[in-house]
């Protein structure tokens, strides 16, 4: 892939409204890897938690955004104990997921999941959903 | 008969362990003229050293052979300890039955090891037998330095050593002193004005009564040795007088000829007769000849007849003096690989490509732009500046393969002068590893990344063109996997820092080693930092290798006190171990003087009555001989033998094995 850096998408609205709402800065970072060292999905996501903020600090939100990562995070915030520039990536991560939300795609109600389906999955799996799919 | 004394060390476990000393003591009582042998446990410890001193009275000892470690390690303790029994220090030998013994045998049933320390022991007890006492050979010193570089690293041993009261003499090639440091804008981490910091000491430098400064000047010619060297050095002819000479400027005002200023790296054009920046020490311009129309045609002549004084001197010739000195400091610095080696950069091609220091000048206040960061191609401000690190850097095939160690540091500080003087820019830098050792630096370098916004992509570039205008730099982060491509207005090369074009050739004249790269090697990288393998030649600055300012003045100071406590004794004393010469049996063929690395081999003539020289023969300048024993092998009539090692002492050492 061949991406064209811009100094417009480094400065980008959205990215300083994704820096507002979490209160992080992702130039701070600078990309130990400690986070995806110790994420427990990390294996499972198509960007670990590093490579999702050198996509913020590369201004291409619009791809943070699409990531599957931001729906495989649980929260458990061991990224951000870890962390030894005080960066948190979950957090960063949630503010990803109100962006997308916000854009309406992904929408959720609970009445509308079937029986089944929430009996079957575990407790702790329906709390982070929750927090995840339906605000 | 001798009578001598063996000490066998047992260095704790360290060499007992492989080695029975006991039994090494106890075999060497037979040989004769050995009177006393023991074993014991750490002869290097201040009891061990009081039983050697006990015994050498008690036994009336005149020869001493301590068998331990490397003479490298306790020569000089076991020497000293002798002299205060009262024996002569050269009288003691060592012997070396641990790092060339105990610890290459680890044979745990002791037999390889001891029968080696018998047989190395025995050889050195039949060389120690034949071999005399010798005296400290003691010489007399000038007290006065030579410094040659006048950049900050030289411009601090020279203070340094004026402080101490010493005389200085301080050569310097270009119009003024001041060196690379005097073209920086700002310094890391500090952002402290580079010139404010400088031009205090190069003034200093100038007004200090103990300095004498020889600017736009070589050193043409170094002979002598430590303590009591002859350098002749050439003063370019300046064609002005500097006695008459009063720095009011007029001639560079009116002179109507120009040439690219070397000072502004090429971003400005100067006078032909000129001073490289305002604040040149001394304030006296020179006339660059090859562009004077005056001296290759005989036409002009407008600094002369605008002169007050009259200065001006067309006719004036190279003028070579001698000086008489005992100490060399060599701060000859660094300049930077041509660009131009790195086609894919496009340095030379484009022309808002730039290099480092050519950023330095232009963001200096007192640079070609007033300190207006602009485009070289159409002075337009730049709203995006790529900078490039390790150009020639940790490059192996095309450049050099050592880290240049200041570069992280000096491109952060560029990104950070840019956003603060272009408010809306964009800094990109692409980087390899940021390498930023060094009190508040890391620190320093995030500041630029956080606070400053400046880019950091990690990869390197490989391609620069030009397209509408915009300089396209194609290169890639290997952070996100990813080539990127910038349109940038500017581009900056954080270029390889090399030795002096000249740096070999003045090596050779000074007799000091250098590297592959030409980089100036010290007597030892750790522990003798500023010293080199020639005694009396001390080295500061970046002509050691890439340093940035705080190392570069620490060695100055270094060097300075290296010389200062030089001085400080009365005669100078140095090990007896030099080669003679046997006069009558010298047949003065001159191997010996072409096989000498030092130059120590003079030759002398034998005169009769009437003051004709009859004879000659060699003769060795005890001051310059390292001891190294060449001349000795090439000798064709054996009439060489280096004191302490003679023939018939080491032949007495091979036969007892």
């Amino acid at each position: 892939m061949k991406i064209k850096i811009e100094n417009r998408a480094l400065k980008s609205e959205e990215l300083k409204h994704l820096e507002r709402i979490t209160g992080e800065v992702p130039a701070r970072c600078y990309q130990c890897g400690n986070c995806s060292a110790g994420c427990p999905l990390s294996y499972m996501m198509d960007y670990p938690p590093s490579q999702m903020i050198r996509l913020l600090q590369l201004g291409r939100i619009e791809e943070a955004k699409r990531a599957e990562s931001v729906w495989l995070c649980v929260s458990c915030m061991q990224c951000y104990a870890r962390c030894p520039k005080d960066v948190s990536a979950g957090t960063l991560f949630e503010g990803l997921r109100h962006l997308a939300l916000r854009e309406g795609k992904d929408y959720r109600k609970i009445k509308e999941l079937d029986m089944p389906f929430l009996k079957g999955a575990p407790q702790q799996a329906l709390v982070c959903g929750f927090r995840k799919f339906v605000s | 008969m001798p009578r001598i004394g063996v000490f066998v060390c047992q260095c704790g476990n360290n060499i007992e362990s492989t080695v029975d000393t006991r039994k090494v003591a106890e075999e060497m009582k037979d040989l004769p003229g050995v009177v006393f042998t023991c074993s014991y446990k750490f002869m290097c410890s201040s009891p061990g050293q009081e039983m050697l001193k006990e015994m050498i009275k008690k036994h009336d000892l005149d020869g001493v052979v301590v068998s331990a470690c490397s003479p490298h390690m306790h020569e000089a303790t076991f020497r000293k300890a002798c002299e205060k029994a009262g024996l002569n220090p050269y009288r003691c030998e060592i012997t070396n039955i641990r790092e060339q013994c105990s610890w290459v045998h680890p044979d745990k049933t002791k037999k390889t090891g001891t029968l080696k320390s018998m047989d190395l022991t025995r050889m050195t007890i039949e060389r120690l037998k034949r071999n005399r006492p010798l005296k400290t050979i003691s010489m007399s010193v000038t007290r006065r330095a030579l410094v040659i570089g006048g950049g900050i690293a030289g411009i601090q041993a020279a203070l340094d050593m004026a402080e101490g009261g010493i005389e200085v003499i301080l050569v310097e090639k270009e119009p003024s002193i001041g060196g690379n440091m005097a073209r920086l804008s700002e310094t890391f981490p500090t952002m402290d004005c580079s010139q404010c910091i400088l031009t205090p000491k190069m003034v200093e430098a100038e007004l200090n009564e103990n300095i004498k400064l020889y600017t736009y000047s070589e050193v043409e010619k170094v002979d002598g040795y430590i303590g009591n060297f002859t350098v002749t050095i050439r003063k370019k002819a300046r064609y002005v007088k500097e006695e008459l000479c009063t720095g009011c400027g007029e001639c560079w005002e009116k002179c109507p000829y120009k040439a690219e200023s070397e000072f502004e790296m090429e971003l400005k054009e100067r006078k032909v007769i000129y001073t490289p920046f305002p604040q040149s020490v001394p304030n006296i311009p020179v006339i660059d000849a090859p562009d004077c129309v005056m001296i290759q045609k005989g036409k002009c002549g407008v600094c002369a007849k605008v002169c007050g004084p009259k200065a001006i001197d067309f006719e004036q010739k190279d003028e070579f003096i001698e000086e008489k000195i005992g100490a060399i400091v060599v701060a000859t610095g660094y300049e930077l690989m041509p660009n131009e080696r790195f086609g894919e950069y496009g340095y030379g091609k484009i022309k808002d490509v730039i290099s480092g220091l050519q950023f330095e000048r232009l963001a200096s206040s007192s640079g070609p732009t007033g300190g207006r960061i602009v485009r070289p191609s159409d002075g337009k401000e730049p709203e995006t500046v790529v900078f490039i690190q390790c150009v020639g850097s940790r490059d192996e095939k095309k450049g050099v393969a050592y880290c240049s160690k200041v570069c992280c540091m000096y491109t952060a500080k560029h990104t950070m002068l840019y956003k603060h003087k272009v408010h809306h820019g964009q800094a990109y830098v692409f980087y390899m590893d940021i390498r930023s050792g060094g009190k508040r630096y890391e620190e320093f370098v995030r500041r630029a990344i956080e606070h400053d916004g400046a880019m950091y992509l990690r990869g390197r570039v490989s391609r620069v063109y030009e397209k509408d205008g915009k300089v396209i730099v194609q290169g890639a982060d290997t952070l996100s996997g990813t080539q990127v491509e910038i349109e940038a207005d500017m581009v900056v090369l954080a270029t390889a820092m090399v030795p002096r074009g000249s740096a070999v050739e003045l090596a050779q004249r000074l007799g000091i080693g250098y590297d592959k790269y030409g980089f100036y090697n010290e007597y030892h990288p750790k522990l003798r930092p500023v010293e080199t393998v020639n005694a009396g030649i001390y080295l500061a600055g970046t002509c050691i290798g890439p340093m940035d300012i705080p190392d570069s003045v620490s060695m100055g100071s270094a060097a300075a006190s290296k010389v200062l406590s030089l001085f400080a004794k009365e005669k100078l004393a140095r090990e007896p171990i030099v080669a003679h010469v046997d006069t009558p049996v010298c047949n003065a063929c001159w191997d010996c003087l072409t096989a000498c690395p030092y130059k120590a081999i003079e030759k002398e003539g034998i005169r009769d009555r009437e003051g004709n020289i009859v004879r000659w023969h060699a003769k060795v300048n005890e001051g310059v001989c390292q001891g190294c024993g060449v001349c000795v092998a090439a000798c064709r009539s054996k009439c060489i033998d280096l004191a302490g090692y003679r023939d018939e002492e080491v032949f007495a050492a091979i036969n007892a094995f």
